[in-house]
């Protein structure tokens, strides 16, 4: 439990609220879907393995969109593959959030110009939360997304009513 | 054997089928052969004891351009180690060839590239549609004279 070790005498309450308890939950266990497109896919790998062990921030790979929170986009979105990516996205449960690993997802990365078979940006085709440049992005730069996606659910209001 | 050898070799079995040969230039020595004749030409220099050519290492699609394609097979001979190419030259308003598919098994997929890409038909294929762009693609990507569609399903394409 890291912070909260031990550090309670008797009684052991805190007191904080619901939008926070259940963000914290969600921002501890983000579970991606596991899929690579790419070399992308390649670095995502080594990020789950024991040396950047992404176990540590409560992030495994689950094997179907049905019980997972995020999709890791990691390689060329081709335009066959597009389709799929919608179908799957589609079958997450909501809350969902898209990371968007490297730049051909984020954009046609090499393929920009003359890649007749690739859609330029994955964002054309799902909303995408985070970006994350590199060709590809090195483990750290996955991590780094990751947690910014964290902040990112962290601001989040789940019971409270939105004003606006 | 020796390219000029293969070369006289299928001259005489095949005479007008043989429509150019190139033997001595910085590239493989290739012959090229009337379309509608490939198969039988592969299948000769794939059965005859003095060519033996079991393997077809490549097949290649090209675009000329002036209105031609192109299918290249580069041919070897794992018995005889010796190398050859074929080429069969086609009208892009009407292009096609003989498939090799039924002589070297390999050819199956090689020529459905060659067919995705260019639009090369290839007679006598057992399964001749794209293989690598999606079923419902229009156009031949690998053509000069190719352009980039505006959309895909609803998709933009372009940058």
């Amino acid at each position: 439990m890291g912070l909260l070790d031990q550090r309670f005498e008797n009684g052991n309450v805190l007191i904080t609220s619901v939008d926070s308890l259940l963000a914290w939950a969600r921002l501890s266990s983000i579970w991606p879907m596991q899929f690579g497109l790419a070399c992308c896919a390649i670095e995502m790998m080594a990020t789950g393995a024991s040396h950047f062990d992404l176990d540590r921030f409560g992030t495994f790979f689950r094997g179907s969109p049905r019980q997972a929170d995020a999709m890791i986009v990691a390689g060329t979105v081709t335009l066959k593959m597009a389709n799929r990516i919608k179908t799957l996205y589609d079958q997450m449960a909501e809350p969902r959030y898209v990371i968007s690993m490297g730049s051909c997802s984020n954009c046609g990365g090499p393929y920009w110009e003359h890649g007749y078979h690739v859609l330029k940006g994955v964002d054309r085709v799902i909303p995408v939360d985070v970006y994350i440049p590199g060709c590809p992005p090195r483990p750290e730069a996955l991590l780094e997304g990751l947690l910014k996606l964290k902040e990112k659910i962290r601001r989040e209001h789940m019971i409270l009513k939105q004003t606006a | 054997m020796i390219a000029q050898e293969l070369h006289d070799l299928l001259k005489t079995t095949f005479g007008e089928a043989i429509l150019e040969a190139k033997i001595d230039g910085v590239f493989d020595p290739f012959v090229t052969v009337a379309p509608d004749r490939i198969a039988d030409v592969a299948r000769f220099l794939r059965d005859d004891d003095r060519t033996q050519f079991d393997s077809l290492m490549c097949l290649s699609g090209v675009d000329l351009t002036k209105g031609n394609l192109a299918v290249v097979y580069h041919l070897h001979s794992t018995k005889r180690n010796h190398k050859f190419v074929l080429k069969a030259v086609v009208p892009a308003a009407n292009p096609r060839v003989q498939s090799v598919a039924s002589v070297w098994r390999m050819a199956d997929w090689n020529e459905r590239e060659a067919y995705d890409m260019y639009g090369i038909i290839f007679d006598g294929h057992p399964d001749l549609r794209r293989i690598l762009m999606p079923d419902d693609w229009e156009g031949f990507p690998l053509r000069k004279d190719y352009q980039v569609p505006e959309f895909y399903n609803g998709m933009k394409v372009p940058y």
